[in-house]
């Protein structure tokens, strides 16, 4: 089982996150160009880890969960890249740009 | 082998009658909850994981068509939607916490506030879907969808139509997860208000704040990639 982790933790996370939320959202009135959408899914991606790391607390799960935790979100990026590559090496997109 | 995982879970071997028989000891049992749950939680990544690659192929292919698109949508909702959501995380983290230091009162309080919050979401939602349904933006439903006015360029009316779908099927499948979770956590606080959870055994509790912690994390890639693509429009 898991040590417990104490309240402060938990509140400087979910401090992080509302804070990571309203970065989001005022950034993206900011024209960035291609950026708007790199940063956006930064954020995301840090506050997933967050929630993941502490919240679920893989942090302190033994390393055969950890193992599977990042297979599954390795396995999307397979399925990512596979699929973008498919349709990115086609002529199939109209647009002829990646975002 | 049995020993020096309970040593190394902190916990003694003494009988739970909560310990299956095919288990050696609670923090065995506690870890095999656990994973399993992970392994559950794969699958759902991969479901999600699906909409979404869908999602970046369409966004792609009609960039332009799409940021025009998400001006329609109220990022104000979105945004009240995602803290929201990470407030329930957190109460959802407490209560795990208080199950696992056997505070009774504290985790139904906790399960209580995480279920509030996921209802305010949910009313949320509600009244963003009315928006939607008033303003004509239901794609597929004869008469409640229209593409004019001005910030309605009429080259993309069929690709506005592309995004709705994505919309409504992406955060209608999380909206549905979060009627699920608004089930478990029924469940959990029915549990606990019998006193089934104690220090050795809180893990329907922790298994139960993963699931909603992992619909959580689904909100939080939904919310940028949904709500924020036309960073020109002016928000509040």
């Amino acid at each position: 089982m898991h040590p417990v982790t104490p309240v402060r933790t938990y509140v400087i996370i979910w401090l992080i996150l509302t804070i990571m939320t309203f970065t989001t959202y005022y950034v993206a009135q900011i024209d960035l160009g291609q950026l708007n959408v790199i940063v956006a899914l930064a954020i995301a991606v840090f506050k997933m880890m967050l929630v993941v790391w502490f919240f679920m607390h893989v942090r302190t799960d033994n390393p055969l969960t950890k193992l599977f935790v990042f297979a599954g979100f390795f396995w999307m990026a397979i399925l990512f890249v596979f699929t973008l590559g498919d349709y990115f090496s086609r002529t199939w997109m109209p647009g002829g740009k990646f975002w | 082998m049995a020993d020096t995982h309970a040593v190394a879970a902190g916990h003694s071997t003494e009988d739970s009658p909560h310990l299956r028989h095919h288990f050696d000891d609670m923090g065995q049992q506690f870890d095999s909850a656990t994973f399993g749950m992970w392994v559950f939680l794969l699958t759902e990544i991969m479901f999600f994981g699906g909409m979404f690659g869908a999602y970046t192929v369409y966004r792609s292919m009609y960039p332009e068509a799409f940021a025009a698109t998400s001006n329609f949508m109220n990022p104000a909702f979105g945004a009240a939607n995602t803290a929201v959501l990470i407030v329930s995380s957190l109460t959802m983290a407490l209560a795990v916490r208080a199950a696992h230091l056997g505070q009774q009162k504290l985790l139904q309080l906790m399960l209580v506030f995480t279920m509030i919050f996921g209802v305010a979401f949910l009313v949320i939602k509600g009244f963003e879907y009315h928006e939607h349904w008033v303003d004509m933006k239901v794609p597929l439903f004869t008469g409640h969808w229209a593409w004019d006015g001005p910030e309605a360029p009429p080259q993309f009316a069929h690709q506005a139509q592309i995004l709705f779908c994505f919309y409504f099927f992406m955060t209608g499948f999380h909206a549905l997860h979060m009627l699920v979770g608004l089930g478990i956590m029924t469940t959990i606080l029915m549990m606990a208000r019998k006193g089934t959870f104690s220090p050795t055994y809180y893990t329907p509790v922790e298994v139960s704040g993963l699931y909603w912690h992992f619909v959580d994390i689904v909100w939080i890639f939904l919310f940028p990639l949904l709500y924020l693509i036309g960073h020109t429009k002016k928000l509040i």
